[in-house]
């Protein structure tokens, strides 16, 4: 039986923090298993770079089975690697060839500023959730579960934008370092459902005040963020984003007021 | 007040203002090819000249064309504002070239977009300028008789250099004195490298409606499962076809027709 192991040679973004500028550095990664993730193969590089006293690359990983949205790199060119509809912790080695070289990058945008190394600080997507990405309940007893009708076809779509894991491939892939697709994704999922209608549209108008705050580009409608999509999110999100922001700001009474002051 | 000034300076806003100036540029082709097509009607010129002396002295179309400008002015501004906004968006590139798909055109729109911009200055200064500031652009007589339909056509230089255009009758004959802007049209479209660039503007029109078209309609949030094929079909093959190919007709036919004088 054939164990063939792959050799690669890696060029990996190193930055010491935000205030420092970085550089690409060169590592051999050397009697790497085809099995392995793409993160495991970072942690064999890691234990030799500890072994020879040097500083390990930092990245960012937190359930390696592919749906808390922690893990990133920009790997030759694309977020999470060029396997469609993954993250990097589900990336395995054989999806490349044996002496390849491999270029990791951290996400680039002016919201995400570098932590360390491979790692950004994606805050900005948290101050824009708690800008409006909730719903407000009732206290009580909890509801019967299907109390309220809800068309199927409805409830699939909700589902589908409820899946972003927010990890940010979508402000990755985009060439002008747009947020549109997880604001959209996270504004359509209770846009759709009876629970989201009291807020709706004052949602909609704080959110997308919160993601222009925070310095996000703005959208060309590409659709390279529902390309790099782990969780395969639609475009038609944008669009149902627009249609009730427009609506909102154009025909409807609700107002927003303050927009909370970003930046890390 | 201050709502709107808010909503037209969010990142959507200003896509809505790319959306909506963009589509009426749109629909003003539709009109200046249907128009133009005249440019092939045989009759030395006589509908095209009577088409733009009404164009530019019937005064709807006066305000009209002034919105036009305007839109043309304000797309290509908010164009500029929302690139430098968006590379502020991404200071630091990646260095690996991006491989993630997305269509050449949806890419590229600023690129097509400043050679448009270029060839509507060429091309309204050639033109336009010309024909409303200038007294380089000739004049024709045509005369028709009312009862044989028969037009005799002539050159006419007008006494005073105000003339604008006349109509007058002498019996059954219809006496028409306007500028000649066929000639000048004939003239242009008799060079080679005139051609060229409108060819290349034509290409470039068509890949930029190519994406910017259906774009639009996700701005304004318009994605339907029954329309969007509507407006697939009709952005591809309208407004990607069939009006950049009606435009370029129009040099390369009157390019040949030059060389078998």
């Amino acid at each position: 039986m054939e164990n063939a192991t792959m050799n690669l040679t890696l060029k990996v973004w190193r930055q010491k923090n935000a205030q420092t500028p970085g550089k690409f550095e060169t590592y051999k990664a050397v009697n790497i298993s085809p099995d392995m993730s793409f993160l495991e193969m970072l942690d064999v590089v890691n234990e030799s770079l500890i072994r020879d006293g040097q500083e390990p690359i930092h990245f960012d990983h937190d359930c390696r089975e592919g749906i808390c949205g922690m893990c990133s790199l920009y790997i030759n060119g694309r977020p999470h690697g060029p396997k469609r509809a993954i993250t990097t912790c589900q990336l395995h080695m054989r999806s490349f060839h044996d002496g390849e070289t491999i270029t990791i990058e951290p996400w680039r945008a002016t919201a995400f500023p570098v932590v360390k190394d491979l790692a950004v600080d994606r805050s900005a997507f948290d101050r824009i959730q708690q800008a409006g990405g909730y719903i407000s309940v009732n206290t009580g007893g909890v509801p019967d579960a299907n109390e309220i009708p809800i068309p199927k076809i409805i409830a699939d779509e909700a589902f589908n934008s409820a899946t972003c894991i927010g990890c940010g491939a979508c402000v990755a892939a985009c060439k002008n370092a747009s947020a549109m697709l997880f604001v959209s994704a996270k504004i359509t999922q209770l846009a759709l459902l009876p629970q989201g209608q009291p807020e709706r549209y004052r949602r909609v108008q704080s959110m997308v005040a919160q993601m222009d705050e925070e310095g996000f580009g703005s959208c060309t409608n590409t659709g390279a963020c529902e390309a790099e999509c782990p969780k395969e999110i639609s475009l038609t999100n944008i669009a149902h984003m627009n249609y009730d922001y427009f609506s909102a700001k154009l025909f409807r009474q609700e107002e927003v007021h303050e927009v909370k002051h970003g930046g890390a | 007040m201050s709502e709107f000034k808010q909503t037209f300076n969010s990142s959507l806003g200003k896509k809505l203002i790319m959306a909506l100036t963009g589509l009426f540029l749109c629909t003003f082709l539709i009109v200046h090819l249907a128009g133009n097509l005249q440019l092939f009607s045989n009759d030395n010129g006589y509908s095209f000249n009577v088409y733009a002396n009404f164009l530019t002295h019937f005064p709807p179309i006066e305000v009209v064309a002034y919105i036009l400008y305007a839109s043309i002015l304000i797309h290509a501004i908010y164009a500029i504002i929302l690139t430098t906004g968006n590379r502020k968006a991404r200071p630091v590139n990646y260095a690996a070239k991006p491989q993630s798909p997305s269509s050449w055109s949806s890419q590229n729109m600023g690129l097509l977009g400043s050679i448009l911009f270029l060839f509507i200055v060429i091309h309204m200064g050639d033109f336009w300028y010309k024909y409303k500031f200038t007294h380089s652009v000739g004049f024709k007589e045509y005369r028709t008789n009312l009862v044989t339909g028969e037009r005799t056509v002539s050159d006419f230089t007008p006494e005073k250099p105000e003339f604008e255009h006349s109509l007058s009758y002498n019996g059954d004959t219809e006496i028409v004195r306007v500028k000649d802007l066929h000639t000048s049209v004939a003239n242009s479209f008799s060079q080679w490298w005139y051609v060229v660039i409108y060819v290349i503007a034509m290409v470039a029109l068509s890949y930029h409606l190519l994406h910017g078209f259906q774009s639009a309609f996700r701005t304004f949030g318009w994605v339907h499962r029954k329309y969007k094929p509507i407006i697939n079909f009709i952005g591809t093959w309208l407004f990607a076809v069939i009006i950049p190919l009606g435009f370029a007709a129009m040099p390369i036919v009157y390019f040949i027709m030059s060389l078998k004088k």
